[in-house]
C-alpha cells in the first residue's frame, strides 16, 4: 500500500481534529477531537515504521521498533493526560456548572 | 484488488466518517461511542500493518478506559439535554476553513515530496511489531523512558486527585 495513502489518511483525521477543535464550544467534545489528532498521528508512525528500510546501510531486522515504542510512549502520555484533564473539567464544572469553553475564558473566578 | 486493499479501503472509510460523526453529533455521549468506532478502524489498520501489540492497547487503553473515562465524566454531569449553547455559525465557518486549510497544505506537501512517491508501507509481512521484540527493545534500549513514564503516571494519578478532591 502506498505511504502517501497513509499520509493522506491521517492529515485528514488530523484536521477534522483541528476543524473540531475550533469549531465546537463544548470542552469535553475539544478534548476528543485532541485524542484524535494523537491516534492520526500514532496512525502515521506505524505506517512509517513499516517502510522499506533499504537506504539505511546498517538497518537491521528490528528497524522500525523504535517508531511503535514511540507510539506506544504516546499511548502512555495520552492517558496520564487524559486522567488530570477530566479531573480539571469536573472541578471547573463543580464551580461553574458549565463546560462552554466560552464562560471558561478566564482562569481566575 | 486483494482482501487486503479491500479492508484498507473499508477501515479507512469507516474511520473518517466516524471521525466526521465525532463532530456532527449533538449529543456528547454519541460522538463518544463514534470515537469508539474511530479506534477500532484505526486498530484494525494497526493490524493490517502487523503492528499486533499496538492494536491490542490501542484497544485496551484507548477503546476500554480512556473512553469509558469520557462516558463516566459525560454520565456525572448529565449533559445530555445539552446541546451547543451558543449557535455561532461564524466560528464554525472560520474553524472548517481553517482545517481545509491545514489541510490541503499537508496533503500537497506529501504529494509534491519525491522522496516518499514510490514508497510503500507493507502490509501482513515483518515481524517488528510482535510483543517479543517490541518488549525486547523497551526493556533495554527504552528502560529508562519507561520507567520515567511510571513516574508521570505516579504524578498524573496525585494530581488527578489532588484536583477532583472537594475542598
Amino acid at each position: 500500500m502506498p505511504i502517501q495513502y497513509y499520509i493522506t489518511l491521517a492529515s485528514i483525521l488530523f484536521c477534522i481534529g483541528v476543524t473540531g477543535a475550533l469549531t465546537r464550544r463544548n470542552a469535553i467534545i475539544i478534548f476528543m477531537c485532541i485524542e484524535l489528532m494523537l491516534n492520526a498521528v500514532n496512525l502515521l508512525l506505524v505506517a512509517f515504521s513499516k517502510m522499506p528500510f533499504a537506504v539505511l546501510p546498517n538497518s537491521t531486522a528490528a528497524a522500525g521498533t523504535d517508531a511503535q515504542l514511540f507510539v506506544f510512549f504516546i499511548m502512555v502520555v495520552a492517558a496520564a493526560e487524559v486522567s488530570v484533564g477530566l479531573a480539571i473539567i469536573v472541578m471547573m464544572y463543580r464551580n461553574v456548572h458549565s463546560i462552554d469553553v466560552n464562560f471558561l475564558n478566564r482562569l481566575k473566578n | 484488488m486483494d482482501i487486503i486493499h479491500i479492508l484498507f479501503w473499508c477501515l479507512s472509510a469507516l474511520a473518517l466518517f466516524a471521525a466526521i460523526m465525532v463532530l456532527v453529533s449533538k449529543n456528547p455521549v454519541h460522538s463518544v461511542l463514534w470515537l469508539i468506532v474511530v479506534f477500532f478502524a484505526i486498530s484494525g489498520h494497526y493490524i493490517l500493518l502487523n503492528a499486533q501489540f499496538l492494536a491490542i492497547v490501542n484497544l485496551i487503553v484507548y477503546a476500554g478506559a480512556i473512553m469509558v473515562l469520557f462516558l463516566f465524566v459525560i454520565m456525572l454531569m448529565n449533559l445530555n439535554a445539552e446541546a451547543d449553547p451558543q449557535k455561532n455559525s461564524w466560528m464554525k465557518i472560520i474553524g472548517v476553513v481553517t482545517g481545509g486549510l491545514l489541510l490541503t497544505m499537508l496533503v500537497s506537501a506529501a504529494r509534491s515530496s519525491s522522496d516518499i512517491a514510490s514508497k510503500t508501507a507493507t502490509l501482513k509481512v515483518g515481524d517488528i511489531g510482535l510483543i517479543q521484540n517490541l518488549g525486547k527493545t523497551l526493556f533495554t534500549d527504552y528502560a529508562v523512558p519507561f520507567e520515567i513514564s511510571s513516574v508521570l503516571f505516579l504524578s498524573a494519578m496525585v494530581g488527578a486527585v489532588v484536583i477532583g478532591k472537594k475542598d
